[in-house]
């Protein structure tokens, strides 16, 4: 790099000095072959007799180096055309879309909601099954939980790194609750079991956020991450290692699944398509379970949206800006703080009570770190405390994943061997990465003032000091 | 007695490869603040590059035991460091000054990545290496009570030892260890004083992406067997071992990982060898409720 501090690559007024620039490509090469000198280019293998051999891949190496050098080019190609040429200033007053806004949330909404109907219609019942199921219902989860961890790190500005540990309480609540509990005491409430339950892990897990909250909630920021992380793992081990309780990695499975009010979805004369005289066939669970977890989600939202008028959610914002402030004020911070961490907990749990019921198994492998890394995520690169964030967030995220396994065209252009879905969380990770160093504040960083003085304008996201719990 | 003995043993030398992780941790944490997530996966890609070539020294070139592993040391070393140098460079420099939880996701997005790249370039399974170095010292006993010290954790406990020693020389004696001094202190006012903050920070990173990578080395020694995802349980036991320590403080990160070194092979002799992850993660748990500056920690002051 101390080339380029002698004769910059681009000059102040955008034009480029290619030997420089060469310099700092061959550079970056250089850097990049040294990082793939031994870890890309030589693969360690067993071989029959299962030693380790090792296997040379300097083509692979090759290529990746010429292509960070064609790609350092281009970086500064295009920083310099930028440079001559400035982006035009967006302009202020009304926007050009500023007349559709009102109707944007209304149109998504519609679609989401006749988006099983759609699908349907569209691939008929055997192939919407997938779309509803691994698109639908998997993306609707994530939005839940980023909403329910929302409330935790986006108003309360509290760090939560173990969110997936009151998933796991919500999700093994349901689970011992309805496979053990249920059948022995409460035989009568057969197919009522999944609507007791949720409330029920719900509770239970807002009971453990204010266990595990209360002693953690004086830790400021970076430490407050790290414990919970070490909570979250804790709950993961036990579940992993006291098996008489939880069945350890084997997990639970034959969860019942949840019923329509009382009336299943099977092939029976009193199930679902019985009664309501249609052919039976397993999608009608599906799409119940889409509009089930659909409507868990908007009561999500719409708490969130609610709390925020309230004093107790103006507490959480004030907190999350300036702590100090606010105890000056005379706000109680531990209680502030606690549900906030509660009430995360608790739509956490109504999540994980869902996943057990549609999974109908479950294992502590589920529960992961890096579920809650997920999570959290989602949250911060849609934009801290924005609601439409999490789900574009999610949609990008969760819906790119289920994408990555469709593309078995791929395979005709890398070979048989090439299976998408294995670079599924490596391309996550470099995507947190470049989405934190293209929009630190994440994709949605305006936002609404819950407070103002006669007329609401949105604030930038670089103006509030968000997260300083 | 000799159980203890043993224990004790195994737990100095398990604590020594958390030691020189955790002062990786410690050193950047106290120069820009933030906790280096990925630090974990950097060891683990520490100990796969020690893998691979001493692999490549010992089968392909066909050196000796000895001087194979000198050369991996420094490898290895140099080659971590330029993992994490580039690491600072691309992902957590921009974000330096941004909004506080920026660089921890950036962290945590370069964490998944290395992990999962070092599977897909690697594959999945478990690297099992033949024992580097075999044979023992009985110390004391006999039958099946003894006390054993293996040649291994002699050479983990003296490498340790004349790594620090080494560390300490360059953060104490040497003009870059008083400017990372400085910059720990106060970065503002040491660029106005002429040092080059940028390259001080960076050097941070390489200096404890060097040590993590020794922790590596040492760690592909005691067990024989490295995988993609070891970074993450000993770089938390790493981290607790720092904060235990007293975050920012460099001898309070030794003596933390000592002591997780100890407390978990103890507690596996002692109680269950299933839960002694528990015990870590408790510990981690407890010391920041109760103890947040940690043994050796400063108290920090905090100014409105």
């Amino acid at each position: 790099m101390s080339a380029a501090a002698k004769a910059p690559a681009i000059s102040p007024t955008g034009e480029i000095n290619w030997t420089a620039a060469m310099k700092e490509a061959a550079f970056a090469t250089l850097v990049t072959f040294g990082l793939c000198f031994p870890i890309v280019a030589l693969k360690t293998v067993q071989n029959m007799a299962n030693e380790l051999v090792l296997e040379s891949r300097w083509d692979l190496v090759l290529t990746l180096c010429a292509t960070v050098f064609i790609g350092r080019l281009a970086i500064t190609a295009l920083k310099a055309r930028n440079i001559a040429r400035p982006a035009p200033k967006a302009a202020t007053g009304p926007g050009r879309f500023d007349a559709l806004r009102p109707y944007v949330a209304p149109l998504c909404l519609g679609f989401i909601a006749v988006y099983p109907m759609l699908a349907l219609g569209m691939v008929g019942p055997g192939g919407s099954i997938k779309w509803i199921d691994n698109f639908g219902i998997q993306i609707l989860i994530y939005i839940m939980l980023g909403w329910g961890l929302n409330i935790v790190v986006g108003l309360a500005g509290l760090l939560d790194l173990g969110y997936v540990a009151f998933y796991a309480v919500g999700a093994y609540s349901y689970a011992l609750l309805a496979t053990k509990v249920i059948p022995e005491l409460f035989p009568s409430l057969g197919f009522w079991a999944f609507w007791v339950c949720l409330p029920v892990a719900g509770i239970l897990a807002a009971f453990w956020g204010i266990l595990l909250g209360f002693p953690v909630l004086r830790l400021r920021g970076d430490y407050l991450a790290i414990v919970t992380l070490a909570f979250g793992e804790i709950i993961r081990l036990v579940l992993i290692n006291w098996i008489p309780f939880s069945n350890g990695y084997a997990g639970i499975s034959s969860i019942p699944r949840p019923s329509f009010f009382g009336i299943p979805f099977n092939a029976s004369d009193t199930g679902f398509a019985a009664v309501f005289g249609l052919e039976f066939s397993p999608i009608y669970r599906t799409i119940f379970l889409y509009y089930v977890i659909l409507a868990l989600a908007l009561l999500t939202a719409f708490v969130t949206v609610r709390l925020r008028r309230l004093p107790v959610g103006r507490a959480w914002e004030a907190l999350r800006e300036d702590e100090i402030a606010c105890r000056s004020l005379g706000i109680n911070t531990t209680n502030t703080k606690l549900t906030a961490f509660a009430l995360g907990a608790m739509f956490g749990g109504f999540a994980g009570c869902f996943f057990a019921a549609r999974q109908g198994f479950i294992s502590p492998e589920s529960f992961t770190f890096i579920e809650s890394a997920q999570v959290l995520a989602i949250v911060v690169l849609g934009g801290t405390g924005s609601l439409i964030g999490v789900v574009i967030a999610s949609i990008a995220l969760v819906g790119g994943f289920e994408i990555l396994r469709e593309l078995d065209f791929l395979k005709q252009i890398f070979g048989q061997g090439f299976d998408p879905a294995e670079y599924r969380m490596l391309i996550f990770g470099l995507a947190m990465v470049l989405i934190m160093l293209w929009k630190p504040r994440g994709l949605i960083s305006t936002r609404e003032p819950t407070a103002f003085l006669k007329e609401s304008k949105s604030v930038s996201g670089s103006l509030v000091k968000e997260g300083h719990g | 007695m000799e159980v203890f003995l043993q224990q004790l043993i195994n737990g100095l030398t398990l604590g020594s490869i958390y030691g020189l992780i955790a002062i990786g941790y410690t050193m950047v944490f106290g120069i820009i603040g933030m906790v280096n997530f990925a630090h974990g996966d950097v060891f683990m890609i520490g100990g796969f590059i020690a893998l691979i070539m001493f692999m490549v020294f010992t089968a392909s070139i066909g050196l000796a035991v000895i001087p194979a592993l000198l050369i991996v040391l420094i490898c290895g070393m140099v080659l971590t460091g330029l993992w994490n140098w580039s690491i600072e460079r691309v992902a957590y420099r921009p974000l330096r000054g941004s909004f506080r939880l920026a660089p921890l996701i950036s962290a945590i997005g370069v964490s998944i990545f290395l992990a999962n790249f070092v599977q897909v370039v690697q594959g999945p399974r478990n690297k099992p290496l033949p024992p580097m170095i075999q044979g023992n010292f009985v110390l004391m006993g006999e039958g099946s009570t003894t006390v054993v010290l293996a040649y291994k954790q002699i050479v983990i406990m003296v490498v340790t030892v004349v790594l620090l020693a080494i560390f300490w020389w360059l953060v104490q004696k040497t003009p870059l260890g008083r400017a990372q001094r400085a910059c720990e202190q106060d970065r503002k006012m040491a660029a106005l004083l002429g040092i080059d903050v940028d390259k001080t920070i960076s050097l941070t990173f390489v200096i404890g992406a060097a040590l993590a990578a020794v922790a590596g080395v040492m760690y592909l020694m005691y067990y024989g067997v490295v995988n993609f995802s070891d970074g993450f349980v000993p770089g938390v036991k790493a981290f607790t071992a720092a904060v235990l320590g007293g975050i920012g403080s460099l001898p309070g990160a030794v003596l933390g990982g000592l002591l997780i070194g100890l407390i978990e092979t103890m507690w596996s002799a002692y109680f269950t060898i299933d839960y002694k992850d528990v015990a870590a993660f408790s510990i981690l748990a407890i010391t920041l409720i109760f103890l947040p500056t940690g043994i050796l920690g400063r108290p920090e002051v905090e100014k409105v």
